[in-house]
């Protein structure tokens, strides 16, 4: 870690300070804890029961929990959060059953809980769509006068060589946006190395577009949290969007169907693991004494016991009715689409006549 | 009524859904202080706010993109992309998001965009002022497409469109905003023709012209000259390209038997082929001859000075009137 990175709790789990992060002293480090250990539980579930053939695909969060939980946790509860596709993490603070996360990877539907009801959107897929839908929500809190809300998008090292990121950079400061980017470095955009994309560290990037751009260890959830509560207090007061690049490791593949053996060393990862952000917060409170040896067995026992109602649900889950393709394209009328339900609708019904 | 130009019956449209919803905006490129380049927004940021008519960074996609987010947020944007052949930075937000969003939320999410694109050509422009994209969009499930053809329609479809919680394409016959005719800006918006039906224009017997946007008043001065060769021409706008109206159409087409479809587009694979498909299913025991093709070649737009060989006119249009009746 550079001296330019944010850090508040080192890999060893020592609390330090610093100056203009001040973390205070309500802050629930064993409820940070607990979250990061059941979404990686959850996520280790999803991946195998994508190896099970159960899920189409799993993008996996692992090493990540802290860049999530920590900036997730720091979201008020009129915030509204704009991810990408592997916010696992998000999503958990935001209130979204993982059952619903794990409808879309399993391909029963295309993303099923309400954006509203939890202040927080779909998944996006196409990298960097949703800065901008990040960018013009926080264009509408400005146009209702809300001062108490704001906005964060989640984007990963690759995304940021997309013109639609630069172009919501470039929107977000002109308009003075309430909005909060938050970049997770993970190191690799599939195979693509952070250094393709980009010669500068990134969160310089926001300085060429004219506001604030920090790097914070995003293996840290103290300060993943702090900078992240802070990037979102300047913007409900009027000052803008922030750049937070949280400098991370994707610790597994990029998504079930990748193979990271083919284009990093065993070595690199192995250092990373030395900074496993779940580890470090489980020292630094056993270390205090601010948790004991039941307190980690009991969030174990959740962490399992959740998996476990995860994996059932998942199994439940049906199919989508063949007629439910036609749903919900249009609000209003389609006569072509109509025609083509019906004429789909009869096509089956020969079959179940046949089969009478 | 009252006698307006097309560009200033949409601005009178979109000064009235301003009026009628505090949550329509509109933005764009040069929408507000200049009011627009061909000035269908004048006066509009003057009299509704920059908050509500807002001059946005050159940048397409974001203009979509943020769009987008505002109407997440509850609003009802109006988006102006400024020449059709501006669009395609655009595309990954409208094909990718804007259509889809909706129904990748199973209904819980509405975008009640509308995205206005100046199209066609015959203007004399320099690249890219002059395409006809509409067949990307008309592809696209999800998205309503509409062009408007005339003032008349231009003030009551703009009003429909942004009233409508589906996203609408939007096409404006760009060298048709010029055009004066009657409006009656007092008419209730309950009493205009559905955004997704079709306009019989001119009715007659012998063969029925489809016709949509630019295309509308070229057919119409067509029929009339067909008149002196005895023949009776219906021609029909079709003012929605997606979804299209085909009872109006299939109606039409049993009664006259022949059938021409008529636009800028190229013909290969565009509005036309989808048509001539459907005309052909629905009314193949009615017609007499196969519905033929009227429009763009199968190449890049061309250089201004070559539009004219491009561009259907009323001769190339009776041309194929002629050959219906050759068979």
């Amino acid at each position: 870690m550079t001296t330019e990175t944010i850090q508040l709790l080192t890999p060893e789990g020592e609390r330090v300070d610093h100056p203009e992060y001040p973390l205070g002293d309500d802050v629930d480090i064993k409820g940070m804890y607990r979250d990061m250990v059941l979404v990686r539980r959850i996520d280790t579930e999803a991946v195998a029961l994508q190896r099970q053939g159960e899920l189409g695909l799993w993008a996996p969060l692992l090493g990540q929990e802290a860049a999530q939980i920590g900036s997730g946790r720091a979201l008020s509860a009129k915030d509204m959060a704009f991810p990408s596709y592997r916010e696992h993490g998000v999503a958990w603070c935001r209130g979204v059953d993982p059952v619903k996360v794990i409808e879309l990877f399993r391909g029963v539907n295309q993303g099923a809980w309400d954006p509203e009801e939890h202040k927080f959107h779909l998944y996006t897929i196409v990298i960097g769509d949703q800065t901008l839908h990040a960018t013009g929500y926080a264009m509408g809190i400005q146009r209702d006068g809300a001062e108490d809300e704001a906005v964060i998008t989640y984007f990963g090292d690759g995304a940021t060589s997309q013109g639609d990121v630069s172009e919501a950079f470039a929107w977000a400061s002109v308009f003075n946006a309430p909005v909060v980017f938050f970049c997770q470095n993970n190191q690799f955009a599939i195979s693509a190395p952070s250094d393709r994309q980009s010669r500068n560290p990134l969160y310089r990037r926001s300085s060429g577009f004219g506001f604030p751009g920090v790097r914070v260890d995003g293996n840290d959830v103290l300060a993943c949290y702090a900078v992240t509560r802070q990037a979102l207090r300047n913007a409900r007061e009027g000052q803008g969007p922030t750049l937070i690049e949280a400098f991370t490791y994707r610790m597994g593949a990029h998504t079930t169907t990748d193979d990271p053996t083919r284009y990093r060393l065993a070595s690199e990862l192995e250092a990373w693991r030395l900074r496993d952000p779940i580890e470090r917060v489980r020292s630094y409170l056993a270390r205090n004494g601010l948790a004991d040896s039941t307190f980690f067995a009991q969030v174990q026992t959740e962490a399992d016991e959740l998996a476990a109602k995860l994996r059932a649900a998942c199994l439940a889950l049906p199919d989508p009715p063949p007629l439910a393709l036609f749903d919900h394209v249009y609000a209003g009328e389609n006569a072509i689409l109509d025609a083509e339900r019906a004429q789909y609708a009869a096509y089956l019904e020969g079959f179940a006549e046949a089969a009478r | 009524m009252t006698r307006l130009t097309l560009s200033r019956a949409l601005n009178e449209g979109l000064r009235r859904s301003l009026e009628t919803d505090p949550k329509v905006m509109i933005m764009g490129e040069d929408v507000g202080r200049l009011g627009g380049v061909f000035r269908v927004t004048d006066g509009l940021q003057k009299d509704f706010g920059e908050h509500r008519v807002v001059d946005t960074p050159l940048a397409e996609s974001a203009i979509v993109g943020t769009a987008i987010g505002l109407a997440l947020r509850g609003y009802r944007p109006v988006c102006e992309i400024q020449f059709d052949g501006f669009v395609f930075p655009a595309t990954d937000q409208i094909v990718s998001q804007l259509a889809k969003m909706r129904y990748r939320s199973q209904g819980n999410v509405a975008l009640p965009i509308v995205i206005r694109i100046p199209f066609g050509g015959g203007i004399g422009a320099v690249e890219h002022h002059s395409e006809s994209p509409e067949v990307f969009f008309a592809h696209t499930a999800g998205l309503r497409v509409v062009a408007c053809a005339d003032p008349a329609e231009a003030f009551s479809m703009i009003q429909l469109a942004i009233a409508s919680d589906d996203p609408v394409i939007f096409f404006e016959p760009k060298r048709r905003y010029w055009d004066r005719a009657e409006v009656d800006t007092a008419a209730p918006l309950t009493d205009a023709l559905p955004l997704t039906a079709a306009r019989t224009v001119l009715p007659g017997d012998d063969v029925t012209l489809l016709c949509y946007g630019p295309m509308v008043r070229s057919c119409l001065e067509a029929a009339i000259a067909a008149r002196e060769d005895g023949r009776s021409i219906e021609v029909i706008d079709l003012r929605s390209l997606s979804p299209i109206d085909m009872a109006t159409i299939g109606a039409s087409v049993a009664r006259t038997s022949r059938c021409v479809v008529v636009h800028e587009a190229p013909v290969y694979a565009g509005l036309g082929a989808e048509i001539a498909a459907r005309v052909t299913e629905q009314c193949f025991y009615h017609l007499e001859a196969p519905v033929l093709r009227v429009g763009g070649f199968a190449i890049p737009y061309p250089a201004a000075r070559a539009e004219d060989h491009y561009l259907p006119d009323l001769d190339r249009i009776l041309d194929a009137v002629d050959r219906t009746f050759a068979f």
